[in-house]
């Protein structure tokens, strides 16, 4: 679980931090402004290549997207 | 349900909170045609002032040129008010075809659709041509237009970092399963005043094999030697594959924009595009009007040399007396100010002045970076910038930042 949050955490960092932004585990990520609903689309494609797994639309909501750790949740509940 | 007093504070509250965070827009009203000088009755009720105008998008001074004026009074005569239909009824005259022909020979593409406005070209074109099967890959600054646009569309939709081409190709590579893939740019910044690489988006189109879309709005007509726009200056004409742009500026200032690009895209559009299928013809006047636009600027570049001209005077002015610039060779200067109340500040001690300039805050540009936007015209004379450049002197003394560094003017005033 620990290296999924890290993956995510450094794709979050690598996409979408200027300088000075301060990424943990747990920033908000939709709910701040940080990452917009369109960029979602893309972290979900970022996470279903690099683990070989399918996020039904549904489940990917702007609430199981908004920090690492609720991401690294949702991949884990689609990890076989 | 009645529009009660439970439904008025609703609203009452909406708009109190748009006051209190600072973004509540005012109109001013202007008592001249649009020129390098107007006539402003600011606030409303106050008495009516004469200002130099440096915030339009009257980039080659054709807002009331007399040509163009002239040109739209005869088509008024000659092909009347409104068409009182859309375009596929019976809302197309010889001049709108004309017009659609007369765009595609100055921009170098296959064929040209009319719109409204470029909002509605921006609004109507990704949907009326890409699938579910496509993606759609953005710079992150793109116009609040092409977001819409985007958001109408059903195709996949990815951003990439302004500017930054490994991060589009690193995006190419990750969508190349995609049936089509569109890169999505402005030609011009509107907020920034830069230019997208296209020489360099177009490589990586070729590379990739994705198609290329520009929104030239802030270009058409000035930018590149004889003003085709972006794809002119970076040398890529006809490689553009869809190219929307905007009567509404530079080209008379009216309104009306249009699709140029490949004709079986432009085809697509006359076919599925929404605000074409619903809404009117762009009325035979303005048709007129930005007709004569063209002839002007097909005859001389004189309008747009002295434009280049008058952008590298006021650019050079500003930095010499110690302002912040975004760097850039448009005619659009961000004056930097980075604090959004020192901004508002500094527009309203302009306009004491003498000089209309609107300041620039967050959710328009990104937080700490409020600035004064100032558009340059063929309008100016240097009389006027001399003028105007004295004013932002005198109020950047004031506010004690001129030559003085970022983190300075941070330190003093905050983000």
């Amino acid at each position: 679980m620990d290296e999924i949050k890290d993956v995510i955490l450094a794709y979050v960092i690598d996409e979408y931090a200027s300088e000075g932004d301060e990424i943990h585990y747990d920033t908000p990520l939709i709910s701040s402004g940080l990452v917009d609903s369109f960029s979602m689309i893309s972290l979900k494609r970022f996470l279903e290549m690099k683990y070989q797994i399918s996020i039904p639309d549904e489940a990917a909501t702007p609430e199981t997207f908004d920090s690492v750790e609720k991401i690294a949740a949702l991949v884990q509940r689609f990890v076989k | 349900m009645s529009y009660d007093e439970r439904v008025r504070d609703l609203y009452r509250q909406q708009l109190e909170e748009i006051r209190q965070a600072g973004l509540f827009k005012q109109e001013r009203f202007i008592h001249s045609p649009q020129a390098a000088e107007i006539e402003v009755e600011f606030p409303a009720g106050a008495a009516r002032k004469k200002v130099i105008n440096i915030c339009a998008n009257n980039y080659l001074g054709l807002s009331s040129h007399p040509e163009v004026v002239r040109a739209a009074h005869e088509g008024l005569e000659t092909r009347g008010y409104g068409m009182s239909s859309v375009r596929f009824i019976c809302g197309t005259q010889d001049i709108h075809r004309e017009l659609e022909q007369v765009v595609t020979d100055f921009l170098g593409t296959e064929d040209t659709i009319l719109f409204p406005s470029c909002m509605d070209a921006n609004a109507g074109v990704f949907e009326a041509i890409l699938t579910k099967d496509d993606v759609m890959i953005s710079d992150r600054l793109v116009h609040a237009s092409i977001i819409d646009g985007m958001r109408l569309c059903s195709a996949e939709h990815d951003t990439y970092k302004h500017g930054d081409m490994d991060h589009l190709e690193k995006k190419l590579q990750q969508w190349k399963d995609k049936r089509l893939r569109v890169i999505i740019n402005d030609g011009v910044y509107s907020m920034d005043g830069d230019a997208a690489k296209l020489d360099e988006i177009v490589r990586l189109a070729e590379a990739y094999d994705a198609l290329v879309f520009v929104d030239d709005s802030h270009a058409t007509g000035f930018i590149g030697p004889t003003g085709r726009g972006t794809a002119e200056k970076f040398g890529v004409m006809g490689k553009v594959d869809i190219i929307t742009t905007t009567f509404g500026k530079a080209l008379g200032g009216a309104s009306g924009g249009c699709v140029s690009g490949r004709k079986e895209i432009v085809e697509m559009c006359r076919q599925r595009a929404r605000p074409y299928l619903f809404s009117n013809a762009m009325a035979p006047v303005i048709v007129a009007g930005v007709l004569k636009a063209f002839e002007i600027l097909k005859r001389s570049t004189e309008l747009r040399d002295k434009l280049e001209e008058n952008a590298r005077y006021w650019r050079a002015g500003l930095t010499e007396a110690g302002f912040i610039l975004k760097p850039g060779d448009t005619p659009i200067v961000p004056v930097m100010l980075f604090n959004a109340k020192l901004a508002q500040d500094f527009s309203r001690d302009l306009y004491e002045e003498g000089i209309y300039a609107v300041g620039f805050f967050f959710p328009v540009v990104a937080k700490g970076q409020a600035r004064i936007r100032t558009q340059l015209s063929a309008a100016h004379e240097k009389h006027h910038l001399d003028r105007a450049l004295e004013a932002f002197i005198k109020v950047g003394k004031k506010y004690d930042i001129l030559g003085k560094s970022e983190e300075e003017i941070v330190a003093r005033y905050g983000l």
